[in-house]
């Protein structure tokens, strides 16, 4: 590796991703369509009075397979900023490698931290980039949330494949179980939602996304695996630990499982009107 | 055509070296030191945003002292250099000594092929696991490189302010000791230094992953007064 020592007019500035053009190391687009990649499923991000919850179930699937039960999808992308990932695993955590290292890289060579809007920007061209990839069956949705210290507030942003970036001001989703977890989000959003109210309606909607998605998991009480969330506020990005989290779905797991929410005991359903 | 004169190698290069001091002279000097939670740099520097210390990687940190244009420059190529290996192998394969060769290959070859040499002195500090591995590595404007365990200073009167640092700091302390003792050294006998006199940044084994952090404004005003 040569000393990347450049003159005035040839510089690269302070892209890292121009810097890794310069030096030559890009990966290929695949030339046909890949099939049987592993695929990351849902993640959400919510607003709250203070900043942004983020929130991402832990299930990577292989086709109708599970490939794995501890995957993570939600990252700091830097100290104010997270960001969230479904699609195509390999891509995706590339994809969070090289844009927490672009955050960084600008952070160190400019002396600042680029604004949100300028993260957000710099995250939708970087899926933009990843078109002709999504194009053979690896497509990468992120979600991108942080705190704007300019501006005092939590914001957050979703994007498509082709690196459309759309700012939502209450809650977005994305990946496979993102329909349920949306419309969960959406019977229970209200405006200025405090910490642990929002903590609650994510793993609400993660808990239902899994319920009706096959490629979406549950918390698995029998290995202690629940969903990664974080919250971002002024005080930067923090993980929610996983205590609280497990007393949280055990809160929600008992008020689903009082009897009035359950089946009229005594009446067993019948299925299609068969007498069972 | 006319012959060039012949100029003895001895004396183009003492020329050389000259000129180099002379332009490092000029400016202010600046300081390094281990104390016990890691390694404190404090820079005599009037301006709040052109920096003379600032952060490379994980736990190194760069300062220059001489030409602003040329010491950001091998900032800038140090940053690249480190991101760039950080990210084709692992982040814990990034060091400090690696990075200070690189920096004496290119001073040492732009010293002797270039017409100019870079008019800068250059640190690269790297805080360790424990009190014992911190490193700092003084690379001058022609490549040589000193390594330093405890204490480094750069500049123009590097020599006496050396001695005064020697005889305020013998050995590491709390990072208020070592503070103080950096600004009276580098302010001398003669004057004080108001903090806004001072750029001061440490690489803290308590800060995290990154271990790099400046220190401004109230916060260093109450490290340099503090009883």
């Amino acid at each position: 590796m040569t000393f990347p020592l450049y003159r005035p007019g040839d510089d690269p500035g302070p892209s890292f991703a121009e810097l890794l053009r310069r030096t030559g190391s890009v990966p290929a687009v695949p030339a046909a369509s890949v099939g049987g990649v592993t695929h990351g499923t849902t993640v959400v991000a919510i607003r709250f009075a203070e900043g942004v919850v983020m929130a991402g179930d832990r299930r990577a699937t292989s086709g109708n397979l599970i490939s794995h039960r501890t995957m993570e999808k939600v990252f700091p992308a830097d100290r104010h900023s997270g960001v969230a990932i479904a699609g195509a695993a390999g891509p995706a955590m590339d994809m969070v490698r090289l844009f927490q290292l672009q955050l960084e890289h600008y952070e160190k060579v400019e002396g600042v931290e680029l604004s949100l809007e300028g993260k957000a920007n710099q995250l939708s061209g970087m899926v933009r980039n990843h078109l002709p990839a999504a194009m053979q069956g690896l497509a990468v949705v992120p979600l991108f949330a942080g705190y704007d210290t300019r501006r005092r507030a939590g914001r957050l942003f979703q994007y498509d494949v082709t690196g459309g970036r759309y700012e939502e001001s209450g809650f977005a989703t994305t990946g496979s179980g993102s329909l349920h977890a949306g419309t969960v989000i959406k019977m229970g959003y209200q405006d200025d939602l405090d910490r642990g109210a929002s903590l609650d309606l994510a793993i609400s909607a993660l808990f239902n996304a899994a319920d009706e998605d096959s490629a979406t998991g549950g918390p698995d009480l029998v290995r202690g695996i629940y969903p990664t969330m974080a919250t971002i506020t002024g005080e930067g990005f923090t993980k929610v630990e996983e205590d609280e989290i497990a007393e949280r779905f055990a809160a929600l797991v008992g008020r689903l499982s009082t009897p009035d929410s359950t089946t009229a005991a005594g009446a067993a359903p019948s299925i299609g009107g068969l007498l069972t | 055509m006319s012959m060039p004169f012949y100029v003895a190698p001895e004396q183009v290069m003492k020329d050389r070296a000259d000129y180099a001091r002379k332009g490092i002279a000029r400016g202010r000097s600046l300081t390094a030191t281990t104390y016990e939670d890691g390694i404190v740099i404090c820079a005599e520097n009037p301006s709040n945003t052109l920096r003379k210390v600032s952060e490379i990687y994980d736990r190194i940190a760069f300062a220059g002292v001489g030409r602003y244009n040329e010491f950001d420059q091998l900032r800038i190529a140090g940053v690249r250099a480190a991101d760039l290996k950080g990210y084709s192998y692992s982040r814990e394969d990034v060091d400090a000594r690696s990075l200070a060769n690189n920096y004496a290959q290119i001073l040492g070859q732009i010293f002797t092929n270039e017409m100019k040499p870079m008019e800068v002195e250059i640190l690269v500090a790297e805080v360790g696991g424990g009190p014992g591995d911190d490193r700092l590595y003084h690379i001058l404007y022609d490549g040589t490189v000193v390594d330093e365990t405890r204490m480094v200073v750069l500049g123009g009167d590097a020599d006496a302010i050396a001695d005064r640092l020697e005889a305020a700091y013998p050995e590491p302390g709390s990072i208020e000791v070592a503070l103080r003792a950096s600004a009276g050294a580098l302010a001398g006998p003669d004057r004080t230094l108001a903090p806004d006199d001072l750029e001061v940044a440490v690489l803290a084994r308590g800060n995290g992953r990154r271990a790099f952090r400046r220190i401004e404004g109230e916060a260093l005003a109450g490290l340099l007064t503090a009883p």
